[in-house]
Parts: structure tokens; sequence; C-alpha cells
């Protein structure tokens, strides 16, 4: 990148005290702070991935490759890694940093140097989380949830990765502070609460939900950690704890953590599907004020993880109720995005490859949800491989879906290349083939009874496992296609104009990388 | 810089100490549900409990706490009117009441320690399940609260070195402003700790 | 420009209506521990409860300087504040039936 010096200098030039990685680590620029992010997310979301490879190919040959023992540590740490690593901070924390501030038509955060710290904290956890997995001890194996009493038993190095999540939570909460306050202080004259980028307003409703859920979680891992450090039994049912509780205030959180990732996600969605329709989207204000209601509705509706858990069932009733509540706002959103595609002159870009099929796979993800949602079917589905399918069309076909979309509709503004059309749209076949074939036959698996979680099962499953493993490959292949036509553009790529998609957003008003403090004067935005 | 123009942002500034503040109440706030819940399972153990705590000790160490937090407002003022030696003095003396509210809880918890009631000691946990959570939610709570207490007393000790040194000026006092907010803050909690650990016999 | 809004919203809090309130805290302080050892019913938790209430509001309306803030910052607290009730509220439904 070192090539680009015409006329001005992007950000990627050193120019303050450090030199080398230190210029990296030790800077408050909102847009070198985004890309470190995104980089160490890449890396864990590559690792989590290998492990759901293993997991995938013990299941059609269970014993062979890897014991009961290490399948347990296995998917725990998929899910640890996944969840807490990638998803969580993902979008905010990648796209946000870079993006936000100069969406609103500012040179940075409003607290930078807080903003710095966000990512040391991050590194921090992350370093916890995997030296829990080497140190002795073990790996953990109580599931991406330290399910109580359990996690306050097992042998496993649990305090350490809590600890890891704990200080990772830190970091998401900090980063939630700083981006409330920028959208509030430092919105450019002529942007504001009617014309505010639609990204940055999932955001905003983003940062509220950071603020206001993952102090719960904080809380209760001490409470883990106190468990197992000085012997409090707030879970221990013998002495007194109520273990339900545990899950209560777990979920109290871990729900809400869903709308952490997808929120964002939806945000970049809004953004990419309005480009390349060359339409305006249909129903700003509806966008907008679903995003606030699945953002405070979508606190209330935890209790629909812990439906067998041995809850009551009035509270069971209660949350079931809300649960149909939270798909209201979020059905409002497909119908605008699908209204935003009605007649208009779609420009099949990869970015709109991977936005539209957000679309689809996330509705699947949604509609699947509401027949869990509901008591009856979910006592059957429960714990079944029918849960495991869901999430992942909601995680990885919604939220992954939506960062590869945004990967690629401002990768020419991250790095100043372009990449190559095709690879990115074979990458993107391939993958969404392998990521149904891998999922769909979970469905499928979990209908007909295959608990989650199990080592072994059997045989009368095995011709849909074998499929999904299958998935697994092809999955794995898009993704390698994916990057690799990413990686080789970074280096190889022909340069990037300031706006190769025609976008309205500010970001394309700026030089491709954009310069270190992004406008050279204050813009105004008129509407 | 960004940096040097988002510390001129005074409003930013307390917005973001304020949305600090409402993370720091769910997280208290979680304590306050286990508290809740356990109660309401063993009301009568609670009872009893309750009574076996210092209420002498508590009382003084929550006027100590309120004055504390009388001091800081008193400090931040004279800040804003340019009296930086009063401010100092108001400084110096709500870290020492900070420090004595740290110290007579030490005093408390050595007492309850001598008598062999801690978390996992073979005392406490022959005793009934409430008075197990009891006096275990008594020992998390006023810890997490004091560890709150000495961040506190530690952020105010900085205020006192930037007051001297010029950093906190009657033009520039986000910081102290700011950390006036967390004290008070940490001093609520403890207004409602009070009445759930000592008073509820 | 900034300067002009720190000019505005700042206020400066008056050392005598500090000294007040302390007073108010401690008077509360001394009701309350009466209200405790007099056991004046089975409500008396309740009602320490309120009197912590009011202490509190007391701290966040005059040290705070919540009464001079807007109406926005008021209506976040209020929000956090209700978002925290109905989580206990929600538990509580739980608990309360299982």
């Amino acid at each position: 990148m070192e090539e680009i010096t015409a006329q001005y200098e992007s950000f990627y030039h050193e120019k303050g005290r450090y030199k080398g990685i230190l210029s990296w680590l030790m800077s408050t620029d909102h847009k070198r702070i985004g890309i470190q992010y995104l980089c160490a997310l890449l890396a864990f979301f590559s690792i989590g991935v290998l492990l759901g490879l293993l997991m995938r190919l013990n299941l059609i040959m269970p014993g062979k490759i890897i014991g009961q023992e290490t399948y347990n540590r296995v998917f725990s740490v998929h899910g640890i890694v996944m969840i807490f690593l990638f998803i969580i901070p993902g979008i905010p924390v990648a796209f946000g940093n870079f993006f936000l501030p100069i969406m609103i038509g500012a040179r940075d955060v409003a607290f930078p140097r807080l903003n710095r710290f966000t990512w040391w904290t991050y590194l921090a956890g992350a370093t916890l989380v995997v030296i829990s997995l080497f140190a002795a001890g073990g790996a953990p194996d109580t599931g991406w949830t330290f399910y109580a009493p359990y996690s306050i038993r097992a042998k496993a190095n649990i305090t350490l990765a809590v600890a890891g999540v704990f200080v990772l939570g830190f970091s998401s909460i900090l980063t939630g502070i700083n981006f409330v306050t920028t959208i509030h202080r430092l919105r450019a004259p002529g942007v504001t609460w009617q014309n505010l980028p639609l990204f940055v307003w999932t955001l905003y409703a983003t940062g509220w939900v950071q603020l206001l859920a993952t102090p719960v979680l904080a809380i209760t891992l001490i409470f883990i950690i106190l468990g197992r450090v000085f012997g409090v039994g707030f879970f221990d049912p013998a002495k007194g704890g109520d273990p339900i509780l545990y899950e209560h205030l777990f979920w109290t959180y871990s729900h809400p953590a869903v709308y952490i990732m997808i929120l964002p996600a939806m945000g970049i969605i809004s953004e990419v599907i309005p480009v390349f329709a060359r339409k305006k989207i249909f129903g700003y204000r509806a966008v907008v004020y679903s995003a606030l209601g699945i953002a405070s509705v979508g606190y209330f509706v935890w209790g629909h993880h812990m439906f067998t858990s041995g809850m009551s069932d009035t509270a069971r009733i209660i949350f079931s109720f809300i649960t149909f509540l939270v798909a209201v706002p979020t059905g409002v959103k497909i119908f605008n995005w699908v209204g935003t595609l009605y007649k208009a002159s779609i420009v099949g870009n990869a970015p709109m490859y991977f936005a539209l099929t957000f679309i689809f796979l996330f509705s699947i993800g949604g509609l699947t949800g509401l027949i869990i949602g509901s008591l009856e079917p979910n006592l059957h589905l429960h714990g079944t491989y029918f849960i495991v399918a869901h999430f992942h069309y909601v995680m990885f076909g919604g939220v992954g879906f939506a960062i590869l979309a945004g990967l690629h509709y401002w990768f020419p503004k991250m790095s100043g290349r372009m990449y190559e059309e095709r690879p990115a749209k074979i990458g993107w076949f391939i993958l969404f083939v392998g990521f149904n074939v891998l999922y769909f036959s979970m469905f499928i698996l979990g209908y007909e009874g295959m608990p989650r979680r199990y080592f072994d099962y059997p045989p009368r499953y095995f011709t849909l496992h074998l499929v999904s493993t299958i998935g697994s490959w092809i999955l794995a292949m898009g993704l390698a296609i994916i990057a690799g036509n990413l990686l080789s553009a970074l280096f190889r790529g022909p340069k990037a104009p300031a706006d190769p998609w025609g976008g309205r957003t500010l970001e394309w008003t700026i030089p491709s990388p954009p310069p270190a403090e992004n406008f050279a004067e204050t813009p105004v935005v008129r509407d | 810089m960004g940096a040097a123009e988002g510390q001129r942002d005074r409003i930013g500034a307390k917005y973001g100490m304020w949305f600090f503040l409402f993370t720091e109440i769910l997280f208290f706030g979680g304590m306050f549900i286990l508290y809740a819940v356990y109660r309401s399972k063993y009301p009568a153990e609670f009872h009893a409990s309750a009574g076996e705590e210092n209420l002498l000790l508590g009382s003084i160490n929550t006027a100590v706490l309120l004055t504390s937090s009388l001091f800081m407002a008193v400090a931040i003022s004279a800040v804003k009117k340019g009296s930086y030696r009063l401010s100092v003095v108001f400084q110096a003396a709500t870290i020492l009441m900070g420090l004595a509210f740290l110290a007579i809880k030490a005093v408390e918890w050595y007492e309850k320690v001598a008598r062999g009631i801690y978390p996992n000691s073979p005392v406490l946990d022959k005793m009934k399940m409430g008075e197990i959570l009891f006096f275990g939610l008594y020992y998390v709570m006023t810890g997490i609260h004091g560890v709150h207490v000495f961040i506190g007393v530690c952020v105010i000790s900085f205020m006192v070195y930037f007051t001297l040194t010029g950093n906190v000026t009657q033009e520039n006092y986000s910081k102290i402003e700011n950390t006036g907010l967390y004290w008070h803050f940490v001093d609520i909690v403890w207004i409602y700790l009070f009445p759930l650990f000592y008073l509820i016999t | 420009m900034v300067r002009d809004a720190v000019e505005r919203e700042d206020h400066i809090g008056s050392y005598g209506t500090y000294i007040l309130i302390w007073a108010a805290l401690m008077v509360l302080l001394a009701v309350t521990i009466i209200v405790a050892k007099v056991e004046v019913s089975k409500y008396s938790v309740l009602l320490n409860l309120f009197i912590a209430t009011v202490k509190a509001g007391l701290v966040l309306f005059f040290f705070m300087h919540l009464k001079y803030e807007r109406g926005f910052l008021k209506g976040l607290l209020l929000m956090v504040l209700l978002i925290l009730a109905s989580v206990i509220g929600l538990t509580f439904s739980d608990v309360w039936y299982r």
C-alpha cells in the first residue's frame, strides 16, 4: 500500500512517534484500530472454522480421530471463540470503528484513547482465553454457556476462560459507551437523526444493548469465579444456591447479545441493498424504529432459552409471548429490504450477492426461531440439532454473510484496492451451497431427535451426519476461495477509486484508503 | 487531533461517564437480583443473620461515606470557582473518608472471619442454607463495593495531583467532575446495601 | 461553539445547598435506623428501602447535578431503572410461581 502517495497521504502512512508494529498498537486512529480488530477477528474466525470442521469430521467416524473428552473441549472452544472472540465484538469493532466516524463526518470517535484501550483489553481477554486452552487442567469443556453448577466443579481451566470473557465484556462495554457518545456529540452539520446512515443507527441501538446487557454477564462471570476460587455457593444447590438463577442471569446478557451481533449486520444490509438497488431505502423510519424495537424488546425474551430448565409455567408462557413480539420488528425489516428491491434497477455486484443471501438465510433462521419460540414444539426440539441449525442460520447465514457483504462492500475503501468479481461470486456460490448442505441437514437431524453436543449416535442418523460433514467441506472451500481472492487483491489488485459503487454515504466522498484525519474540512450534509 | 477535541467536549465526557454509570447500575443490579431471589426464598434466615451484623459500625460507615460525598461535591464546586487550594483540601478529606470507610469495613470483616464465618469455612458450611447465602452475598456485595471505593480513592488521588499541577482547572474540570459522579454513585450503592444487610432484622 | 455550550449548561453548586443536603441525608440515616429498631410493622423493610430511595434521589439530584441536566439524561436514567425493574420482575415470574 506504500505506493499510493499521489496528492495525499493515507492513514497507512506512519506519521506518529512510533514505527512498525507499535505505530499500530499505540495508534488512536479509529481506522487503524478497526483494521487491527478486523485482522484479529478473522484469525479467530479461522480457528473457529477449523474446530468446527474437526467436530464434523468426528461425527462421521466417532472415536476414530478424537476422544469423548476432547470432543467436549472442541465444541466448547468452538463456541467460546466464535461467540466471544469473533461474532459479538464482530461488526462494531471492525467496520463500526472504521466507518462510524466517517459516516457521521467526524475525524475520530469521541474518546480515541478509550478506543485504543478497548483494543488492548480485547487482546488481553483473548490472551487469557487462549492461555486457558493450553494451560494445565485442559481447555474448558462446559460448552460456551458455562452452566452452573458443572462450571463451578469442573476441573478444566474454567476460571481463566471466564476471566478472559469478563475482560472481553469490559472491552465491549467501553466500545458501546464510546460509540453512543460519538453518535450523540460528533455528528457533522446536517447529519441529523432523520438522515443518519442506517448502519450508524444500528450501531447506536447496539451500543445501548452493549451498555445495558454486558454488565449482567460480567457480574455472573464473577459469581462463577468466586464460586470456584472461594467456594461462594450462589449457584450450588448443596449450599442453597439456585442453578436456574445462573441461567436467568446468563441469558439476560446472552440473549441481548444475539442482537449485539445481528443489529449491526442488519445495518450493513440496509446500506448495501439501497446502493446496489439504485434506490433509497424503502421506509427509512420503519427501519430505524424496528432497530430500536428489536433492541428494547430483545432485552426481555431471554427465558426462551430456558423452557426445559425447570422454570415456572407462568414464566414460560410470558417469555414465549414476548418472543413472538420481537419477531414483528424483525419482519418489518425484511419487508423494507424486499420493498427496496421492488422495481429497482439492481446491480449484481459481489456485496449484493451476499446481502441478498443474508435475507434468504436469515429469514429461514428467523422463521425456525418462531417454531422453537413457541412452547410446545420447543419442548420437543430443545437441545437437539434443530437448535444448532437455527442459530447457525441466524449467526452464520445472518451475521456471517453480512460480514462478508460488508467486507466486499468496504474492501476498496479500507485497502485502496479492487478485488476480482468473478472469484468472489464463485466463492459465494460454493459457500452458499455448502452452508445449506451443512446446516439444513441439521434441521432434519434435530427434528428426528439427534441431541446436540453428543459425541456418538445410533446408526440411523449416520446418513444425515455424513451429508452435513460433506457440506462442511464445501463450505470451507467457498470460504477459502473468498479469502484467497481478497488476499490476492490486497497485494495485486488495481487501485480503487473513491467511489466504486455509487454509494451515497460520506465514506465514498473521501479517497480510498482515507487520509489520516478523514476530512480535510468538516463536511456539511444537505439532504 | 481528535484526542484533544474529545477532551474539550465537556458535555460529551459527562455523557460518557453517565453511560458508564448506567452499566454500573446493571452490574450491581445483577447482585441485587440474586439478593432479592434468595431473600424471598429464605426470609427467616436472612432476618436472623442480619441481626448478627454490627449495626453500629455499619451506621458509622454510612455516615462516613455520605460525608465523603459532601466533601467531593464541595471540592468540585471549589475547582469551578477557582479556589484550587480549598479544593485540594476537600479532595484529601474525601480520600481520608474513603480510607476510613475501608478500614471500618476491614474491622467488620475481621470480626466475622475471627468467628469462622467466611465462604467455604467449616463453621459457615454447617449453618442453614439461607445463612450460607446471606453471608456469601454479604461478602461479595460489600467486597465488590469496597473494590469500587478503593478505585475511587485511587482516582481522587490522581485528581489531587492534577489539581496541583494545573491539569484540572476552572476551564477544564471534566476529569474531576466525572470522578465526582463516580464517587457519588458508589455512595448510592452503599445507601441501598446498608438497609439490606444491617436493617432487615 | 463548544465553549458557549459549556457556559450555558454549567452549574456550580453552592456550598450551602450541599451542607443542607448532607444534613438531610444524616437525618434520614437516623430515621432509617430508628424505623428498623422500633420494628413498627412488617412493612418496615419496605419503608427502609423507600428511605434509601429518597437518600439516593437527594444524592442524584443535588450532588450529581441531575436536577440541572436536560430531560434527555433524566429520561435515560429512568429507562435504565425500568429495564432493571423489568428484569427483576421477569425473574420473579419464574421464582414465585415455580
